[in-house]
């Protein structure tokens, strides 16, 4: 039998309920929205970028606890990171949710969300940000949807 | 005095040993983390009863061939079983004869076939396709293609405003003029349970001279409907919402429409005479059914029609009224659910949403449970849109559900309240 709250540990209801850089970044010079048609998760994530370092992040939105919490701890984890810094984190990321493998030194808070990879169904929910800030990154302004 | 008589006949007849029906079932006898299963999402898909996984397992072991070819007994048996489901389907739903009735894979090529065969052909620019925006997708993106293709215009009969899950029947008035041609509307509503009025809608459409076609995939598997006392042109439904085998669905048509339209999809059994430069079509119902068609499971759809009919279609739907009325009690006594469609005429399906909580988080929290609910847009992302949401929960039931059942989701909502909130 397995408990629920694996998935729902305290630590991510507290950033779905409360979530940090939870706002419109005035200063942001690269965008992107994000769209999961299945759910109807909607973010938009703001950047700052100088130098090829994320000076800052926030972002806005809807979505279910798994995507708010993912997206509002991500925030937290990549502010001052370089932009190859975030391609590690993302892999890195995007393989604990998937296959559960964790490398809790790397990402730290992060590792919390490492129950998803038990319901495949909600990889999507918990990917959703880091697809739309490589996108941001990569062009700027652009909507896009998550194929996982 | 008069009272008691009429609940004792009401009583007799409408008696449903829900307990006794449930071990016809066995996925239901099943566990999940030591919970039974309470299977919640009928709307979706139902489960099977044992004597429908019989008759599959009886067409493979016992006469397992290929139908109106076979020269060998089994082939014949295969026909014969084949064409006895049709006719049990049309029995069903009152159609005037087997011919009538089309087997497709489901409700969704019943309403494709409808698109091509008929709009392909009737549908010119200037005419006028009237749909509503409580339709399933599956009920609105061929017309949309159709459209696209026959430079036709789509309309849409509005949800009422609030929402209250009926449709604005007044603008129907409006929308219905000597341009229709085909006023295709969902017959109930897999969001929000509202049976909709279609007789009253069938009789406006036709002093126009429109045609209807009514998507009943969620009233044939719950209520008796009768496609002549209806006067629909077209009616489709799904095999595996009402206790049959995915992969079967209906299409009733009129005879003189069937007679009219042109071929769906081409290939073997569908056609009379085939020589290098032209064909000739078979005799309707063939007509429809290109190539091999899915014999097994129309077969099986048989025998659910015959289980169907064993529990009575008026008993399963006094049931469901039972369930349906103690679900929305008890949803409404429970914190923070907000109910959605209100309609005095409703199946039972219950969509809500519970403040502060996403239902695919819901879902989840409910999952643990044993506990399965559909947690999404229902294929019907208009009345989203209307309903200012990106998604809703949805319980319905079937003869097999229980109010035990129901009462373990409203503890299992509580239990995510507690959880997320
Ligand atoms: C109202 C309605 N129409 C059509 C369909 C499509 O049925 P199918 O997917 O079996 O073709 C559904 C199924 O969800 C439905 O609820």
């Amino acid at each position: 039998m397995y408990d629920i709250r694996e998935l729902y540990q305290q630590l991510i209801i507290d950033h779905s309920k409360n979530p940090k850089n939870f706002t419109v970044l005035k200063d942001a010079n690269r965008s992107a929205n994000g769209d999961n048609p299945l759910c109807g998760d909607k973010v938009t994530i703001y950047l700052k970028l100088e130098d090829d370092v994320i000076q800052d992040i926030s972002f806005q939105g809807s979505g279910c606890a798994i995507s708010k919490a993912s997206t509002s701890i991500m925030t937290t984890s990549l502010k001052g990171k370089t932009v190859e810094e975030f391609q590690t984190f993302f892999d890195i990321f995007h393989q604990m949710v998937t296959t559960g493998k964790t490398d809790s030194i790397v990402l730290g808070k992060l590792a919390v969300l490492s129950g998803v990879h038990q319901y495949p169904v909600r990889v999507k929910c918990a990917t959703l940000a880091w697809h739309t800030v490589k996108n941001a990154l990569e062009d700027g302004i652009r909507k896009i949807a998550t194929t996982e | 005095m008069l009272k008691t008589v009429k609940n004792s006949v009401k009583n007799d007849s409408n008696f449903i040993d829900v307990e006794k029906v449930r071990r016809d079932f066995p996925l239901l006898q099943n566990h999940y983390n030591g919970r039974p299963i309470a299977f919640l999402d009928n709307a979706a898909t139902t489960q099977k009863p044992q004597v429908v996984l019989d008759k599959l397992n009886e067409f493979y072991t016992q006469y397992n061939a290929n139908v109106h070819r076979a020269i060998y007994h089994i082939g014949e048996q295969a026909t014969r079983e084949y064409e006895d489901a049709r006719k049990k389907v049309s029995d069903f739903i009152n159609a005037p004869d087997p011919s009538t009735i089309i087997f497709t894979r489901g409700a969704t090529e019943a309403i494709n076939l409808v698109a091509y065969s008929w709009g392909r052909h009737n549908l010119s620019p200037g005419d006028e396709i009237l749909i509503t925006e409580m339709e399933h997708h599956s009920n609105i993106i061929p017309w949309q293609l159709a459209v696209k293709d026959t430079g036709a215009t789509l309309r849409y009969i509005p949800l009422h405003l609030p929402v209250d899950g009926t449709l604005d029947l007044q603008s129907l008035e409006v929308n219905l003029t000597n341009r229709t041609k085909l006023v295709a509307i969902v017959h109930q509503s897999n969001v929000f349970g509202t049976i909709n009025p279609v007789k009253k809608i069938i009789k406006a459409a036709q002093s126009v001279g429109a045609l209807v076609l009514l998507d009943s995939a969620q009233s044939v598997p719950h209520s008796k409907v009768d496609v002549q006392a209806l006067d629909c042109d077209f009616l489709v439904f799904s095999g595996h919402k009402m206790m049959g085998p995915s992969g079967v669905g209906v299409l009733y048509a009129k005879e003189t429409l069937l007679n009219s339209m042109e071929p769906f999809m081409g290939g073997g059994e569908m056609i009379s005479t085939v020589s290098m430069e032209y064909s000739t079509w078979n005799d309707i119902p063939w007509k429809f059914e290109a190539g091999t068609p899915n014999i097994a499971q129309a077969i099986g759809l048989g025998a659910a029609v015959d289980y169907l009919n064993e529990l009575n279609m008026e008993s399963i739907h006094a049931h469901e009224n039972e369930l349906m009325d103690y679900a929305s009690d008890m949803l409404k006594n429970t914190p923070r659910v907000i109910l959605y469609g209100n309609g005095s005429k409703r199946g039972a399906i219950i969509s809500f949403n519970v403040e502060g909580i996403h239902p695919h988080d819901l879902a989840q929290i409910l999952d643990q449970d044993g506990i399965a609910v559909r947690a999404g847009h229902h294929c019907a992302q208009p009345i989203m849109k209307r309903l200012n949401v990106p998604a809703t929960t949805r319980a319905s039931f079937y003869v097999y559900n229980t109010k035990d059942e129901i009462d373990r989701l409203c503890e299992g909502i509580e239990k995510a309240i507690n959880l997320l909130c």
